[in-house]
């Protein structure tokens, strides 16, 4: 299969690996996926707790290269935003963005899901203070 | 190892998927450029010399490929490959065996042009027993003597195995087919060239091999069918002009059976000395992963096994995304990922490999070109990418913390 340039170049020069202190309460983690289906996701957001912006950003991922590109890219445009805003970025902005064939759609769903599982774990954190 | 070392001079991409097809060898192709031009007849032209010129090479390659296998010539019948093969073999004898009984024997991790013909069979009111394997994929030699009936007319059993390499006992099958009085077919498309084979001494009745996994041309290929004790029959399933003795109508394709000839010729006087070399660079390849990379794991027989071939499954990274980040080696993954049914091989599965390790595996096979700089390169590149991949892997984070991943609950989608 053929990928996209947008695709190798996420997948050779991954933004933001690696992993935030999961302990902390301005930080959500999002893991979603399963190893046997092939793709695992952990997607984590640090936010600034006075302006609800997310100021950071990191990821890792178990998958195909679609997958990598998709949660890396996921990674690079939560940054910035709002966990609001973040909530917006559908799955149908990163398949358009990394021209994402019909069989690797799932890889995006799959970054879209890890967002909203992001914001959702960090919104518990904040409502059991 | 210095994993930097001897490794740039190295041409890449480095072909390492020897099972899938082979280049053509030189001297094969040498011996098939005349088929172009000055022999150029049609071999069934028994009325002039452009014919008999056609129909001379031909049965010269007959008897090159019988040779190779312990045959007669007149037990060789040549085909468009091995799919080909095996359903003239399959469904040629469900076809004419129906009045004896309707149940074949069959192991699930045959080549998918045994199964879907076995399929075909099935539908049309046949029964068919898949044997069970153990987790090295070998076949149980007491369970196919409990599955065989009165009714079974064949078994259907691979002599190697395209994934995993595994070599089933062929010899202890067909003394059990030939004390039942059941029919044996093997595919042999991986074990010929390889391993010695030998349909006499291994009591096979019949065999498919093709030109193309042995350094000969695609779209040629070969089916053994015995002659005597029992002399084996066939309802043909392409109709025509009567060639191949009625059993395989079509213009004979004079250039392929020429080349697969020549390289059942090759096959047969390098064997000792190939399949030497070759273990000896699948081992180097082995040992190499081995020294440099944990949590891997070889799918298939540690002995029982094909000597090009290696199957690992490198835990935590996924296989389609190892392959692209080693794009300089040309191998294929169990992965899910790389095929268009988004299910992880059949073959892992049948063997007991869970999905999770199933999506990590490689497959690599080496063959008559390669070398030993290739493996060193190669060894160097999958460890460096596994690496890379695996510091960007949940699965290996959560293994270093001592989490275990089978013991989450994973959100399955």
């Amino acid at each position: 299969m053929a990928y996209t340039k947008k695709v190798i170049d996420h997948f050779e020069n991954p933004r933001n690996i690696g992993s935030l202190d999961k302990s902390q309460k301005s930080v959500g983690t999002g893991l979603v996926g399963a190893p046997e289906c092939g793709d695992v996701m952990k997607l984590q957001i640090e936010v600034d707790e006075a302006t609800g912006v997310i100021k950071d950003a990191k990821f890792k991922t178990f998958g195909c290269g679609s997958a990598i590109a998709s949660s890396s890219l996921a990674t690079e445009w939560v940054k910035g935003k709002t966990v609001t805003e973040a909530l917006t970025i559908r799955n149908t902005h990163i398949v358009e963005e990394l021209s994402l064939p019909p069989i690797k759609i799932h890889c995006s769903v799959l970054a879209e899901d890890a967002i909203k599982a992001a914001v959702q774990d960090y919104i518990n954190k904040k409502e059991l203070v | 190892m210095n994993l930097s070392s001897n490794t740039k001079s190295v041409k890449t991409p480095i072909y390492l998927d020897y099972h899938s097809t082979t280049p053509v060898d030189p001297r094969v192709l040498e011996t098939m450029m005349p088929t172009f031009s000055e022999v150029f007849g049609n071999a069934s032209s028994r009325n002039h010399p452009f014919g008999w010129a056609a129909e001379a090479l031909v049965e010269k390659a007959r008897a090159q490929v019988a040779d190779l296998i312990g045959a007669s010539d007149k037990e060789i019948l040549f085909t468009s490959g091995a799919t080909e093969s095996n359903n003239l073999a399959i469904l040629g004898v469900a076809e004419l065996y129906h009045e004896k009984g309707r149940h074949l024997i069959t192991s699930p991790t045959e080549h998918k042009a045994v199964l879907d013909t076995m399929a075909v069979l099935e539908r049309r009111g046949y029964e068919v027993t898949y044997l069970n394997l153990d987790s090295t994929g070998l076949i149980s030699i007491d369970e196919l003597e409990k599955a065989i009936r009165p009714d079974t007319i064949l078994v259907s059993i691979m002599a190697g195995n395209n994934e995993i390499g595994t070599i089933q006992p062929i010899s202890e099958i067909g003394r059990i087919c030939k004390q039942k009085g059941v029919l044996f077919h093997t595919d042999a498309v991986q074990a010929v060239g390889k391993i010695p084979v030998d349909v006499q001494a291994m009591g096979i009745d019949l065999l498919s091999l093709t030109a193309h996994k042995i350094y000969g041309p695609k779209g040629v290929g070969a089916l053994y069918v015995r002659r005597k004790n029992p002399r084996v029959r066939l309802a043909a399933q392409i109709h025509g002009g009567g060639h191949e003795k009625g059993m395989r109508s079509g213009t004979l394709n004079v250039s392929g059976i020429v080349g697969l000839g020549r390289a059942c010729e090759i096959a047969k006087q390098s064997l000792r000395i190939e399949s030497e070399k070759l273990r000896t660079l699948r081992d180097r390849l082995w040992q190499g992963l081995q020294d440099n990379l944990g949590d891997i794991y070889l799918n298939g027989h540690p002995t029982e096994r094909l000597p090009n071939n290696l199957n690992v499954s490198f835990a935590y990274v996924e296989g389609e995304s190892l392959m692209m980040g080693m794009k300089e080696l040309a191998v294929s993954s169990g992965s899910a990922c790389t095929s268009s049914s988004l299910e992880p091989s059949y073959v892992l599965k049948a063997i007991g490999v869970g999905e999770d390790l199933a999506h990590t595996s490689i497959r690599f096979s080496v063959g008559r070109f390669t070398t030993e700089d290739e493996i060193d390169y190669a060894i160097a590149k999958v460890v460096s990418t596994v690496t890379r991949l695996r510091e960007l892997s949940p699965l290996y984070e959560m293994a270093k913390e001592g989490i275990d991943i089978k013991s989450v609950q994973w959100t399955a989608h």
